[in-house]
């Protein structure tokens, strides 16, 4: 049909009228206090978990003299700026240490919290980058492990099934030797959308859901060098906690991970992923040396900042000492530099359950493919494991008191 | 047969109230008894030229009636009667129509002509009525057809055209109609009165020509006989001709080049010394131009790496022809244009025009426009000055800020003073051109300003003792200090520099509204609209004071439209009117002070006066409820929180009232809205009216005669009960649900190549999926399982949008926090469904 013939108003008549203009930001305020009222709703639950940290020594106030130093070369393109297509076009170190960053690290448990649970095979934590026709495996400290062909979107250079060239997937595994074949943990990106802000509990139901979709979890081909495995999640209620602890699995077990289910996606360090270990379901319970065997006394990593102050990877950092500048200019050292003390005879002492004393002994530098120093939860589960280790038991006796307390769905449960 | 209906039909227009409902009746009880007899006796009607013209007339009008309705859900229902009545009496009611066209009276012949397309609309696109064209052309081509036989055919032809959709007609029957219409336009052969029906047959067949356009000699001849009609005798043909001209300009702009200069002399011709209707769609024929490169421009994309324009540049190549032609005609003012609302004449046609062109080739406008306007700026004929003012104010908009700053900068000193001028019409275009100078250059907030903190002083001076000019220059005043204080909105510190002339704005606004001089309403809800974006973009901290000051003197003038005497309808629409006005500025006064913690006390203060006065506004009128005053409930219910229960007893009947007034549908969604306001305020307590309000919401949604944009609102309203009262949502699970998945089944067989519906597609999943977050998470803490049975659904639609690749990005957000409080509300159950 023609167009309508009516006439075309002047613009110098056009009458002032902001009625629709009122409708229109009635209707933009009611959209943002939906919004608001359903995100309240849903920060309630995590809300209420008011996740003690871990170690509750570890309070902020602890470290607020030491205002952590900015890292050169890397802070003026934060990390989190960067998606993972500007990132592929870093080189070199900046690259290592984009990856190394993006990883969600556990902390380790030394008190048992609520949480979730599941297995964590040993082997190479590593972050797998499909994108291009090419998939590439980083590891914790940023460096490749492999480059290799795979059946995740963008993976391959093959026509149809990968998707569109613009699909890209990101995913947090660890690569188990024995059989070739990397579990994965975690979800981070899926066919270019970014899962970063879901919480795990969504994470893990994509994950199993569209994992095996794509063919990744089938046996290698010319097109898929590795396969792709998930690994069992758990209700973390008291059968679940048992299954996860004596369940076979195809790959050694090397400890239980607890995730709160509520949690997002959150780089570094985060007091909402556990990881938890004890003899019978990890080989390293307690942290061997380069030759595999277990030293008698425990070794730390720590990094050195520029005022001599010798700090976990936390954030905000734990200070366990000082180093006196003539030493730092004796040994070449330079703020920065990671390295290594074992912890002696006078051990950690905590008052009030903060860091008091650390009886730490330098032994030097750490090899250079090291990305970041222990992180404060790691050196104190080592250091209880050493000497007051928690449990199953413990661990048990939390889920059930648990399950009797509420007999409704509870808060803040374990799953998978 | 036929029943004899004259009677009826005559009785039914009587001037005998009693005669003349009685009429009705038994017409209407006719139709409900046997519509098929009921239509063939109105066709025989209309066929007999032995019967009145009056019955004839009558007939005609009860068939169109019966075929076609301006509801689209009662259209529905017309269209779905015709197909079920018997193919044979359908054939002898399209028979009688056919045989009317050639009646002897024109009024038959016309009304027939309108019927058949009715009937074409409908029977067309079913394939139900394939010898209708054919039929038709048959009257055109047998030797000897009366003129007048012809001349209804053509009629018809273009109402068919008009009633369907190109698709309908196959390339045969498209190029026979088009060759049927182009040879009636053959001056030589035809008489007046084919020529305009054939010309104006043309107007609807353009859309159909597409094919034939492509082809460079059907199109050759088909442009060679229209630019031929444009010089017909007749000027009413040549209106009809231009008409044609102006659809060709926008539905065939690309293949248009070769005819361009033919066309530039037929429409500079015309602007310069045809009739007024033919000028004014001479001077269309440019600004279709104009709209077309616009658009061009709008979507070129800047990345293509190519520097050539989007488009033919047909304004930048006629711009030193076209530019002139244009300023002429801004000298042909009216006198009394000022005052109509509806005033239409080459003078403002050209200045809009102008305005096009400005806008489409920006830059080079300003050279070939200053010196029109230096030259009559000053000149002792107010045309003159008018005219230059007019042409100033068109080209505000287009060129660049670089460009226009300067000579705007060196013309506002003049301008000011300008709004002292003895003539009316030079003052009123003088402060329309000062409002447009504040909407395009004057934006603090992005960094530019001809406003500067030394000229300020001068401006609102003049600004508000122009309020004061007669109404039509007060209400372009108006228009001037709500774009001055617009462009202090979100601009940080500046916002500051309004902040002394407050008190002296409002004061002046007020007065304005108060007026009676004006012929109409226009100059009070001009003031009252600029009042309220005066307050919106004021600065809080230093106007809170002012605002608050404010408040009370609305309320009593609200108060005071309660005393106002209503005896006729008229009366009635005036309070209605100041009502909505004086609402407008107590939604805008309570939004202003409810978004901060230090003046939120105003409003709660005042909370309880102010209620009262809405439910009296909603009291002063039975049929419907007060959208303006529904509006600034929302904003009350938000500013008071829980405190607004206290309200709810008085005001549910208004809620009710308001989610039933499918007419109004604005004010429906209105009420929704703020049904969604109230759920956030009172929570729980909001659950003793549910039970009423979930009906109502189901029922609307199930109801084809509401509005399709209201339905969206409703689903997400779902969202803000079941989030209010939790659990209790339970009793409503299985109605909204199943609602939801229906329209959700709606949303995946939208047409996608049709991109307002998948506007409307996309408002609708973000909605459904907004009510799957508001009832899971109401139901996370005791009843989640209750949604179980639904997670399923919720997984495919998800499933189904995502893989959508049209929808927008709220959707995917909305979708993705669905899919979020899924997995949250249903924890581990959500785990084995899906491994």
């Amino acid at each position: 049909m023609a167009p309508p013939k009516d006439l075309r108003r002047s613009f110098k008549r056009r009458p002032i009228s902001d009625q629709q203009r009122r409708r229109e930001l009635s209707l933009l305020r009611q959209a943002h206090n939906r919004n608001d009222a359903q995100q309240r709703a849903r920060n309630l639950a995590s809300s209420v978990i008011s996740f003690q940290p871990a170690s509750p020594e570890s309070e902020p106030e602890l470290e607020l003299p030491s205002e952590p130093e900015p890292e050169p070369g890397f802070e003026s393109v934060p990390s989190s700026s960067l998606d993972v297509r500007q990132a592929s076009r870093l080189r070199g170190p900046e690259v290592r240490k984009w990856f190394a960053r993006q990883l969600m690290l556990p902390e380790w448990m030394i008190d048992v919290p609520d949480g979730l649970s599941e297995d964590w095979p040993t082997g190479k934590r590593c972050f797998v980058v499909s994108s291009n026709g090419t998939t590439v495996s980083r590891l914790r400290n940023g460096s490749i492990l492999h480059h290799f062909p795979s059946a995740l979107p963008g993976g391959a250079r093959t026509k149809g099934a990968s998707g569109p060239a613009q699909s890209y997937c990101i995913l947090d595994c660890i690569f188990h030797e024995s059989d070739q074949t990397y579990y994965v943990i975690d979800m981070i990106c899926w066919r270019g959308y970014s899962l970063y802000d879901c919480t795990a509990e969504f994470r893990f139901f994509w994950l199993n859901s569209k994992l095996s979709e794509t063919g990744a979890c089938g046996p290698p081909s010319f097109y898929h060098k590795f396969r792709f495995n998930t690994v069992p999640v758990y209700n973390c209620d008291q059968s679940g906690l048992f299954s996860a602890y004596t369940g076979s699995v195809p790959y050694v077990k090397d400890g239980l991970l607890f995730y709160n289910k509520h949690a997002h996606y959150h780089t570094g360090t985060t007091p909402l992923v556990l990881v938890w270990k004890d003899e019978k379901c990890s080989q390293y319970v307690i942290d061997t040396d380069s030759k595999g065997e277990v030293p008698n006394q425990q070794h730390v990593v720590l990094e050195l900042q520029d005022d001599g102050k010798l700090v976990t990877s936390d954030d905000p950092p734990v200070v366990f000492g000082c180093l006196d500048a003539d030493f730092v200019k004796q040994s070449e050292l330079s703020s920065g530099s990671l390295l290594r003390f074992s912890i002696g005879n006078g051990g950690l002492s905590c008052v009030d359950g903060r860091l008091e004393n650390a009886d730490l002994q330098y032994l030097g530098k750490t090899n250079r493919a090291r990305a970041f120093a222990d992180s404060y939860s790691k050196i104190m589960f080592q250091y209880i494991a050493r000497h007051s280790p928690l449990k199953i038991d413990d661990l048990a006796a939390s889920v059930i008191s648990h399950d009797t307390e509420e007999n409704k769905a509870p808060e803040v449960e374990m799953t998978g | 047969m036929a029943m004899e209906i004259t009677q009826f039909l005559l009785a039914a227009q009587s001037a005998d109230a009693r005669v003349r409902t009685d009429a009705e009746g038994s017409l209407r009880q006719f139709q409900e008894q046997n519509l098929p007899q009921f239509l063939v006796s109105l066709s025989f009607e209309l066929a007999n030229s032995e019967k009145p013209a009056e019955s004839r007339r009558l007939a005609g009008i009860l068939l169109k009636n019966s075929l076609d309705a301006k509801d689209a859900a009662m259209k529905d229902h017309l269209v779905k009667q015709w197909i079920t009545i018997d193919t044979a009496i359908k054939s002898q009611i399209k028979d009688l129509l056919l045989r009317t066209i050639g009646s002897s009276a024109p009024e038959a012949r016309h009304t027939s002509a309108q019927v058949i397309a009715k009937v074409a609309s409908i029977e067309i696109p079913l394939k139900q009525w394939p010898e209708l064209i054919g039929s038709l052309l048959n009257n055109m081509t047998q030797q000897g057809s009366p003129a007048p036989l012809k001349q209804s055919t053509l009629e018809t032809l273009g109402y068919v055209c008009e009633e369907i959709s190109h698709q309908d007609l196959v390339q045969d029957e498209v190029n026979s109609v088009l060759t049927a219409v182009v040879q009636g336009m053959n001056q030589s052969e035809n008489n007046a009165e084919v020529r305009l029906a054939a010309t104006r047959a043309l107007y609807n067949a353009l859309e159909f020509a597409q094919t034939n356009f492509e082809n460079e000699m059907e199109r050759n001849y088909i442009m060679k006989v229209v630019c031929e009609t444009a010089l017909a005798k007749e000027a009413e043909i040549r209106q009809a001709a231009f008409e044609c001209l102006v659809s060709i300009a926008s539905t065939y702009y690309e293949v248009l080049e070769p005819y361009m200069e033919t066309l530039f002399q037929l429409t500079s011709n015309a602007v310069k010394g045809d009739e007024e209707n033919v000028a004014l769609q001479a001077i269309e024929f440019w600004s279709s131009i104009c709209d077309e490169e616009i658009e061009l421009q709008e979507f070129d994309n800047p990345d293509s790496g190519d520097s050539s324009p989007p488009h033919s540049s047909f304004i930048e190549k006629a711009l030193p022809h076209l530019v002139p032609m244009l300023l002429e005609t801004l000298l042909k003012q009216e006198e009394d244009q000022d005052q109509g609302d509806d005033a239409w004449n080459i003078a403002m046609a050209g200045g809009t025009c102008l305005g096009l062109v400005a806008r489409t080739v920006g830059d080079a406008i300003v050279p070939l426009v200053m010196p029109f306007v230096e030259e009559n700026i000053r000149k002792p004929n107010w045309r003159s000055r008018e005219a230059a003012t007019y042409a100033f104010g068109s080209v505000i908009e287009g060129p660049t800020v670089d460009k226009l700053a300067p000579m705007v900068s060196a013309g506002l000193e003049f301008l000011l003073s300008a709004t002292k001028d003895e003539n009316n019409h030079v003052r009123d275009t003088t402060a329309w051109t000062l409002s447009r100078i504040f909407e395009f250059l004057h934006s603090p907030a992005s960094g530019f300003s001809v406003i500067s903190p030394e000229n300020l002083p001068k401006v609102m001076a003049v600004l508000v003792e122009a309020i004061n000019d007669v109404p039509n220059v007060a209400e372009k005043v108006c228009g001037a200090v709500y774009n001055l204080a617009q462009g202090y909105e979100d601009a940080g510190a500046s916002s500051s520099l309004l902040s002394p002339y407050l008190t002296e704005i409002i004061k002046h606004l007020l007065a304005a509204a108060e007026r009676t001089d004006g012929a109409d309403s226009k100059l009070r809800s001009a003031a009252y609209e600029t009042l309220n974006e005066v307050v919106r973009c004021s600065n809080l901290v230093e106007s809170s004071n002012i605002i608050a000051q404010l408040l009370p003197v609305i309320m009593t003038k609200l108060g005071q439209t309660m005393e106002l005497q209503v005896v006729s309808t008229e009366d009635c629409e005036k309070q209605a009117d100041i009502q909505a006005s004086l609402c407008g500025v107590l939604q805008v006064i309570i939004q202003k002070l409810s978004s901060t913690d230090e003046t939120k006390p105003v409003i709660m203060q005042n909370a309880d006066q102010i209620m009262v006065l809405f439910l009296r506004v909603f009291g002063c009128h039975r049929s419907s409820v007060h959208e303006e005053a529904m509006l600034a409930i929302g904003a009350l219910a938000y500013a008071t929180g829980p405190e607004f229960a206290k309200y709810m007893s008085e005001l549910f009947k208004y809620l009710q009232m308001g989610l039933q007034n499918f007419e109004e549908y604005q004010v429906c969604a209105i009420t929704v809205g703020v049904v969604g306001d109230i759920c956030r305020a009172l929570d729980d307590k909001i659950l003793p009216f549910c039970d009423q309000i979930m009906a109502l919401l189901i029922q609307n949604l199930q109801s084809e005669a509401l509005h399709r944009s209201v339905k969206p609102p409703i689903f997400s309203c779902f969202g803000d009960i079941a989030l209010a009262i939790g659990a209790h949502f339970e009793r409503y699970v299985a109605p909204a649900l199943q609602i939801m998945q229906g329209a959700a089944q709606v949303c995946a067989q939208m047409d996608t190549s049709d991109e307002e519906l998948m506007d409307y597609a996309n408002q609708l999943r973000r909605s459904i999926f907004e009510a799957y977050s508001g009832i899971l998470q109401g139901f996370k803490d005791e009843k989640a399982e209750l949604m179980l049975p639904y997670a399923q659904h919720l997984l495919q639609f998800i499933e189904l949008v995502s893989r959508d690749a049209q929808r927008d990005e709220s959707v995917t957000k909305a979708a993705v926090a669905a899919m979020g409080d899924l997995a949250d509300a249903l924890g581990h159950n959500t785990k084995p469904r899906s491994s």
